[in-house]
């Protein structure tokens, strides 16, 4: 199956990335052989096997939900493109 | 101070024959000369790895000293570093400096090792040729015309042509095995869960993880005897019993089994690559290992279920870069929605892109049965493959990549044939297993890298196997000419 341009532009809407006309162009071309790639998966028959998430099956542990981090909180704010307060700031989404 | 072993370093440092300042200073100079050719380091701090080296010598001076006290270590750009630029080859991390220190940084800086520099890297480690980064492409020091491999490019480079004495790697799909082919040194990546994951930038969090890139299998294991254990801030962090795995580097090895497995000879393999790869072998039944035939009938799977689960995490992962909290923001925007996407495309290389875009796809309303769950049962598939083949020998071998190092800017405008540059190594990565890739030879000056695949948890066993060959052998000990 091969991937459209039309596809390109919903996706890349999706993963929130801007991309030009030219650009479409030039990921449908790349995409077409990896897309091409991917589609020997079809070949063998997975029914009745397990999908595999970890290599060693180990399933997500649960711990006591506490507070074991350092207050890093100035710190962190001060890595914001914008900030004020304590608050990251973004254009207004709400009137 | 240069083309020594961990050990020798350490026993020097220990016999006050030079100081930590010292040997820091050295390797910094030899960072400061060459780095504008080889282009291996994105930051060097001289102030920051001085002050550590002048700590690492007081606790020389009191006793206080473990193994790797004292010895600079360069660290791969992934790992978070606190107070340290931390920019995993992208723009979008630009001015990160992070204010924390990954578990792996965490544990060095425990043992007294000195932070020598954050080294380069292809943009959040997607690629195999160091030609991705936003810093610049990485130089192979055998031959500056050529790639270093990657994405651990600038680790392995710091490694290879010997301005840091060991580094620190991590391998999604072959991104320490295949630099340390294609560079010629010794590099390890572990069991998944292993080493700690936490602060360690995310690209596929179920295949990514972290090991050591140095000369020998011997500096490896003391580099993996510092970064491994259990982490509860790593959920995927395996709960199991630290183990030393510098006690059985000269067991014998007699009697060993070394499975062969036909699909890693078959198509793509360079045949001058293949025949150091059966003199290799040779060598190791003259060793009185025994070689075994096996099959891995799905390896073929493996990059197609590989480009489906990678791109599919990475999608995930980096949807945190959105110009809010940390990272690059886009300069001019109308509203939140046109910040992101803007700050998104100028933020992301191309391959970056692609892959955000292929995972998004895959992942997308009415093609996840498709394509990611197909892939992760494919992974099933691989990976009992491997159990299979643990039934009939100890270890598995064949070559790390199917050449040695190719020409900057000839697969760039490919992303197929640069995927493919994997085929030997993404599969252990899907199984989780242990595997090594040393130096085995030389193709037109040029090294040739031998992979070793260990079962689950048996990096002693794969750590051993190459000791035992790198004691009879000197490939490991060569170092690239014209880097005085």
């Amino acid at each position: 199956m091969s991937i459209t341009r039309e596809e390109i532009k919903k996706i890349a809407n999706l993963a929130r990335i801007s991309v030009s006309q030219e650009e479409v162009e030039q990921v449908e071309k790349k995409l077409v052989g990896i897309m091409a790639l991917i589609e020997k998966m079809q070949e063998v028959e997975t029914d009745s096997i397990e999908p595999m998430a970890h290599a060693l099956d180990i399933n997500q542990p649960l711990r006591e939900d506490k507070v074991t981090e350092k207050d890093i909180r100035d710190q962190s704010l001060s890595l914001a493109p914008h900030s004020e307060e304590s608050l990251f700031i973004v254009p207004q989404v709400i009137e | 101070m240069l083309n020594l072993s961990l050990k020798e370093i350490s026993n020097a440092l220990e016999e006050k024959k030079f100081t930590s300042v010292e040997l820091t200073q050295f390797f910094l100079n030899r960072v400061k000369k060459h780095n504008p050719s080889l282009n291996a380091f994105i930051t060097v701090d001289e102030g920051k790895s001085l002050a550590m080296a002048e700590k690492s010598d007081q606790l020389i001076q009191s006793g206080k000293k473990s193994t790797l006290t004292g010895i600079p270590i360069a660290q791969k750009d992934i790992f978070c570093a606190d107070g340290w630029k931390t920019t995993c080859g992208s723009k979008m991390l630009d001015n990160f400096i992070s204010p924390y220190d990954s578990t792996v940084i965490n544990k060095f800086n425990n043992a007294g090792a000195v932070n020598l520099g954050k080294t380069n890297m292809d943009e959040f480690a997607m690629g195999s040729s160091n030609e991705t980064s936003y810093f610049g492409p990485v130089k192979n020091p055998w031959n500056l015309d050529c790639v270093p491999g990657g994405s651990s490019g600038g680790s392995a480079v710091a490694v290879a042509a010997r301005l840091s004495p060991a580094a620190t790697g991590t391998d999604t799909g072959g991104s320490i095995r295949q630099p340390a082919s294609l560079c010629g040194f010794t590099g390890l990546k572990p069991t998944y869960g292993l080493v700690s994951r936490y602060g360690m930038i995310a690209f596929a969090s179920s295949l990514d993880q972290a090991g050591p890139m140095a000369i020998s299998a011997e500096d490896c294991a003391l580099m993996l005897d510092v970064m491994t254990g259990y982490d509860e801030r790593d959920s995927t962090s395996l709960n199991r019993k630290k183990e030393n795995y510098s006690n059985s580097l000269d067991n014998k090895i007699e009697g060993l089994k070394i499975g062969i497995p036909k699909e890693f000879f078959e198509d793509g393999l360079d045949s001058d690559v293949q025949k150091l790869i059966e003199e290799a072998l040779k060598q190791y039944e003259e060793l009185g290992a025994q070689i075994i035939d096996i099959s891995l009938p799905n390896n073929h799977l493996a990059i197609p279920a590989y480009y489906v689960i990678a791109p599919a995490e990475a999608s995930s992962n980096l949807s945190r870069y959105d110009g809010v909290r940390y990272g690059y923001r886009t300069k001019e925007y109308d509203d939140l929605m046109d910040m992101y996407f803007k700050t998104r495309q100028e933020g992301f290389g191309d391959e970056v892109k692609r892959r955000i875009l292929i995972g998004t796809y895959v992942l997308s309303a009415g093609y996840f049965d498709a394509y990611y769950l197909k892939a992760q049962k494919i992974r099933r598939l691989i990976s009992n493959d491997f159990k299979a083949a643990y039934e009939k020998c100890d270890v598995i071998m064949g070559p790390s990549a199917p050449s040695v190092a190719f020409k900057s800017g000839d697969k760039q405008e490919d992303p197929l044939a640069m995927y493919l540059q994997d085929i030997f190594t993404i599969s252990t990565n899907l199984a989780g297993l242990p595997a090594m890739s040393i130096p085995a030879g030389f193709v037109n000056e040029l090294p040739v890298g031998l992979q070793l695949i260990g079962n689950h948890f048996e990096e002693s066993k794969i750590l051993n196997v190459a000791n035992v060959y790198q004691k009879n052998t000197d490939w490991h000990l060569q170092s690239p000419k014209g880097i005085d």
